[in-house]
Parts: C-alpha cells; structure tokens; sequence
C-alpha cells in the first residue's frame, strides 16, 4: 500500500523550477534512493517533503493525509517526517545527549529521564555511548553525523529524509555512518535518501529514482536502473560519476 | 635547476639571481637623528624644569629632565644598533653574501622602527609636560590640586554609590526589555506587521533622541504630569526609566545581531523536528545569539555607566554634581578629576574583560571551523 505519494509536484524560485511535475509512490518500510546530478532537485523534493519547502502545486499524501498546501500542520507532519542534513547542524551550544533530549522533552512531553534513558539507548546502538556527554564541536564530522541520525530517531518518526548525509564527510568517515543506515533499513525504518555512494544505493536501496531538472527521468529497482539504465541520460550520468 | 643545466658555478648564479636585501640605511640614519634631536629637547626642557626662577631648585623638574634624557639617549643607542647592522649588510652585501644581507638588514630594520615608534611617544610624553607645566602649571593646579583631590574624595565616593545602583537596575531592564524589543521586532508572519512596525518605530525613536533628553523629559516630566505612581519616585528612579528607554533600544539592535547571525540550518534543524518557532527561539536561536552578542552587550553597558553623570542635570546628588560642588565653591576642577578617576577605574577592567571574551570567541570560532 502507498505510504508516501507525490501527484504533480511543482516548486518554482520565482522563474527557474526546481521541481517539475514529480510523481512518486513510496510504499511502507521502503528504502528509496535519489540520485542525479546537483542542481537535479533531489534536496529540494526531500525538503518538501517534510514542508520546509512549500510546493508551487500539486500534492503531498502520507499515510493518506495530504500534507502539503496552507494549513498544514507543521509541527505534527515534522513529527512523523525526521531529516538528518548534510552539514549535521547539531546545535552547537548543548552536549550530544541535549541536542537529542530537546525535542523529545518539548514536543513529545517526555520526561528528561525517560528522554535520556531512549536516548542513551539509541546511542548505545551507534556506539556513542561514550560521546554522550561531549559538545559537537569535540566529535569527528562521522560522530556529529551519527548523532544527528539519532537525534531524528529520538522523535520516533515514520519516515525519514537523509538529504546527501555523507558529503561533507572525508572518505574514512563515510562507512561509519552509511552502516548505521544499513541497520536501520533492515529494521524495516521507511527512507528516502539523496545521496551520491552509488554502490551504497545498490546496496540498500528498494526503489531508485534518476532526476534530472526536476522530474524523474527513470526510476526502478537498484539493479535496473544502477546496471542497466534504459535512459541514455542515466547510463552518462552512471557512467560520470564512476569515473 | 639552470645552474645545473648550463653548467655555470651554483654559487656565483645564485647571487645574481637572488632578488637585492630590504633597504635599511636610510631608514636608520633617520630613526638615530630623531632620538638625538629628542635628547637635545629633553635637556632644554629639563634645565628649565629644574630651575623654574634663578634661584630655585625644583626636584621634580631635575627628575623629569634626566629621565627623559635618559629615555632619549637609550633609545638613540638602540637606534645606532640599526645603523651598525646596516652597514654590515651593506659589506655582505657586496661581498656576494645576499642571504646573509637580507638578514642584518631585516634585523636592522627592526630596530630602526623600534627606535622611531619609541621617540614618537617620548615626543607625546615631552608635549603634554610642555602643555601641564605652562604658564607656571596652571593646569596641573586646576586639574590635579592633591589637596582638593583628597578633601573631595570621601563625599564623592559615597555619590558614586548612587551612579552605581543606577548601572546596576537600568543594565536588568534593558538586559530584559532589548530582548523583548528585538524578539518582537523579529516575530515573523504577515500579521505581526503592526507589531514590528511599533517595535521599529520605538527603536528608530529612542536611538535618535540624545539621552540627556530623555532624562530631562523624564526627569521633569512625570512629576508635573502628576501621574498617581511615577510623580513620587526618587530623582535615581526617574534616571533608571530615562536609561532603560533609551539603552533598550541600542541593546535591541544588539541583540538583533546576534539573531541574525545564527545560521539559518539551526532553524530548519530544529523545526525539522517539529519544535514551534517559540521553541526554535527559545532554546536554539536566543542561546546561541545572546552568547554570541556578550562583548558588544558590555560595550553598551560601559556607555551605559558613563551616562548616569547625567542625572546630576535633573538634581540627584551623584558623584558629579557632588564634584561640580566642590568645584564651584574651590574654584577648581580637581574634584571633577577625582570623578572622572572613578568611572576610568570601573571601566578599564569591563574593557579588558570585553577584549578577552572576543579572543577566546575568535578562537573558538577557528577551533570550529577546524
């Protein structure tokens, strides 16, 4: 059954369009890979999806309920759709074990024990159970990484949007992160993820999509469309990338 | 790499193609005839310091002219230094030596700049005597009279409590009230237009009006308003509210800053977790602002002290008009002196205190963007 569904989605800036009529159907429990080149609109549509872009038209549905348009409510839809961003941004002034607790405390209602005991528990599983206390600014780019994943987990989201989440990471530091994506696609966690580890997405991915100037020019199962393309736009930009 | 090529001797190519050693003779000779042209005036000025009429001897005088010509001398000595390292690059110079060249005369440069900065301050030094001591140190008895100095001193003291306790109160409010000011001036939405506009205007107001103003408008004004709760306050409370007004304002742009300055990812990370835009203020943006606007906060905080000299135009007795009586009543200003000791006494350590908080925030920056 169709969890996550985009009908016609538009964006506009003023006169360029980023997204130009993308139609998607993401199913429960799926892990789906966007690729394409920068400027392909694979962050922007991630962005929309938990409303920190508006769309110009067209429709968002989770779960069945529409989530983009005016009177959306933000804060609720945020809930259910968690993102972890290339460039981390932890909040630089809280420990690691703050950055996490906050929301949970404020939005959730948790108390602090309980939000510390969940995030305790999570860290634990990404062994950083250690750093708990530290600033981000003390951790390795791969550290302060994990700990925003699980700082969106913390919310207990239904889906979550991981826009690029290696690329401002050096080389040694990129496994580290990617297999905790691994072990979160085995829990069966719904991901859509823009991302340019191509072997990582054939990997993990259920459901990959090639954008290209704001629509999708191909998308199927990773070893369709990663090994044997049938645009030929998609076998150049494979072919550029592996190069 | 040539040299290898064409097989010329590396020592004589590399000579020529060395680019020449900084200048540095000029440079010394001037930097070691100022020091002397000093000497020369630190001794006319001190033998006329030290006899001020035929037959009379002054100490202090005596004191002063040798110990500037003393300045003036071992400066003149560390200037030769740069004159003698001069020379001596110019020998290895043209001995082929450029390497070696280059280095005595950078070594003499620095001396020949260490030697002109010196004499530019003993000049400074030599000019203020000349302006103190004229017309038989007239300036120093009407400024610096140790004997008013000291029978002011007490009283004035016991005044500067009061510019103190309305430091003190006004820096709560406008600490509390700029924030409120900057928040409401920032609440974002088409229909809070209204409110930014009033929080605009108030801010663009109350920065425009001097604050001398203010006070005096204050000061005056509510009690002939005679409004039920302000027309009885004590002169220092009508100080503490003409203060707050205006300082808020300037705080409020302060603050702003500071907002302004929080990346805007912190706002999209912290909203991507479904917390409200009064929690995202609350405890991402302001945290991380106010921490950030701390230097500039105490800045406006020391300008904020200095103003409360002002209250002695609507009356209450704080250490300047405490001064500005003794002075009247002497017919000298030492007391205003002693005063103005007092607010340079509280206000160089907040100085410092500024300073080293912007260091240690450059270097945590550097250590971030590691």
């Amino acid at each position: 059954m169709t969890f996550l569904e985009f009908d016609a989605v538009r964006k506009h800036y003023g006169d360029h369009e980023v997204l130009a009529g993308v139609d998607l159907s993401i199913e429960k429990h799926q892990v789906v890979t966007l690729i394409g080149a920068s400027g392909s609109g694979k962050s922007t549509l991630l962005r929309c999806v938990n409303a920190l872009e508006s769309i110009t038209s067209g429709q968002i549905r989770l779960d069945g309920d529409v989530v983009s348009g005016p009177g959306v409510d933000l804060n609720a839809l945020r809930r259910r759709a968690g993102m972890v961003f290339q460039s981390f941004n932890l909040f630089p002034h809280m420990t690691v074990r703050e950055n996490i607790t906050l929301a949970p405390r404020k939005v959730l209602g948790l108390s602090r024990a309980e939000a510390e005991a969940r995030a305790d528990e999570l860290l634990e599983r990404v062994g950083l159970a250690e750093r708990a206390h530290y600033h981000p600014d003390q951790l390795s780019g791969g550290q302060q990484q994990r700990a925003a994943i699980v700082r969106s987990l913390a919310m207990d989201p239904e889906v979550v949007l991981l826009d690029e989440i290696t690329s401002a990471l050096d080389p040694e530091l990129v496994a580290e992160v990617l297999s905790i994506v691994r072990e979160l696609a085995r829990d069966g966690m719904t991901m859509m993820l823009a991302t340019h580890e191509m072997g990582f997405a054939r990997e993990v991915s259920d459901l990959v999509v090639f954008l290209e100037k704001g629509v999708i020019l191909e998308q199927g199962p990773p070893e369709q469309v990663l090994v044997d393309p049938v645009e030929p736009r998609t076998r150049e930009f494979l072919r550029a990338v592996a190069a | 790499m040539t040299s290898v090529r064409t097989g010329e001797a590396p020592a004589v190519a590399g000579a020529s193609r060395l680019s020449p050693p900084p200048r540095s003779l000029a440079l010394s000779v001037a930097a070691l005839a100022v020091p002397l042209l000093l000497l020369v005036w630190a001794g006319l000025l001190g033998t006329v310091a030290a006899r001020p009429t035929p037959d009379e001897l002054s100490v202090t005088g005596l004191v002063f002219g040798l110990a500037a010509s003393l300045a003036a001398l071992g400066i003149a000595w560390y200037a030769a230094r740069g004159l003698q390292l001069a020379l001596a690059a110019g020998r290895q110079d043209a001995a082929g030596e450029r390497l070696e060249a280059r280095a005595l005369s950078s070594r003499s440069r620095r001396h020949s700049f260490g030697a002109l900065s010196s004499s530019l301050a003993l000049a400074l030094v030599l000019m203020t005597v000349m302006v103190l001591t004229a017309n038989q140190a007239k300036i120093i008895t009407t400024f610096f009279n140790v004997d008013y100095m000291v029978r002011s001193a007490e009283n004035i003291v016991r005044a500067f409590g009061l510019n103190i306790f309305i430091a003190v109160i006004s820096m709560a409010f406008v600490l509390v009230f700029g924030l409120v000011l900057a928040v409401v001036r920032m609440v974002p939405g088409e229909g809070a237009r209204p409110l930014r506009a009033l929080a605009i205007a108030y801010i663009d107001g109350f920065r425009a009006i001097p604050s001398i103003i203010v006070l005096y408008l204050i000061g005056f004004g509510l009690p002939l308003a005679g409004l039920p709760f302000f027309a009885g306050l004590p002169q220092a409370w009508y100080a503490i509210i003409a203060l707050t007004l205006t300082y808020s304002a300037y705080v409020a742009e302060i603050y702003r800053a500071g907002i302004e300055a929080v990346h805007p990812s912190q706002v999209g990370a912290s909203r991507s977790l479904g917390m409200s835009y009064g929690l995202t203020l609350r405890h991402v943006v302001l945290p991380q602002a106010v921490r950030a606007v701390i230097p500039p906060l105490l800045s406006a905080f020391i300008a904020l002290q200095k103003d409360t000299a002002l209250v002695s135009i609507i009356g209450a007795v704080d250490a300047f008009s405490q001064a500005k009586f003794f002075a009247s009543s002497n017919f000298n200003l030492s007391s205003v002196a002693v005063v103005a000791a007092l607010f340079v006494l509280i206000t160089i350590p907040q100085a410092r205190l500024v300073d080293w908080l912007l260091a240690r925030g450059a270097a945590r920056r550097a250590r971030r963007t590691r």
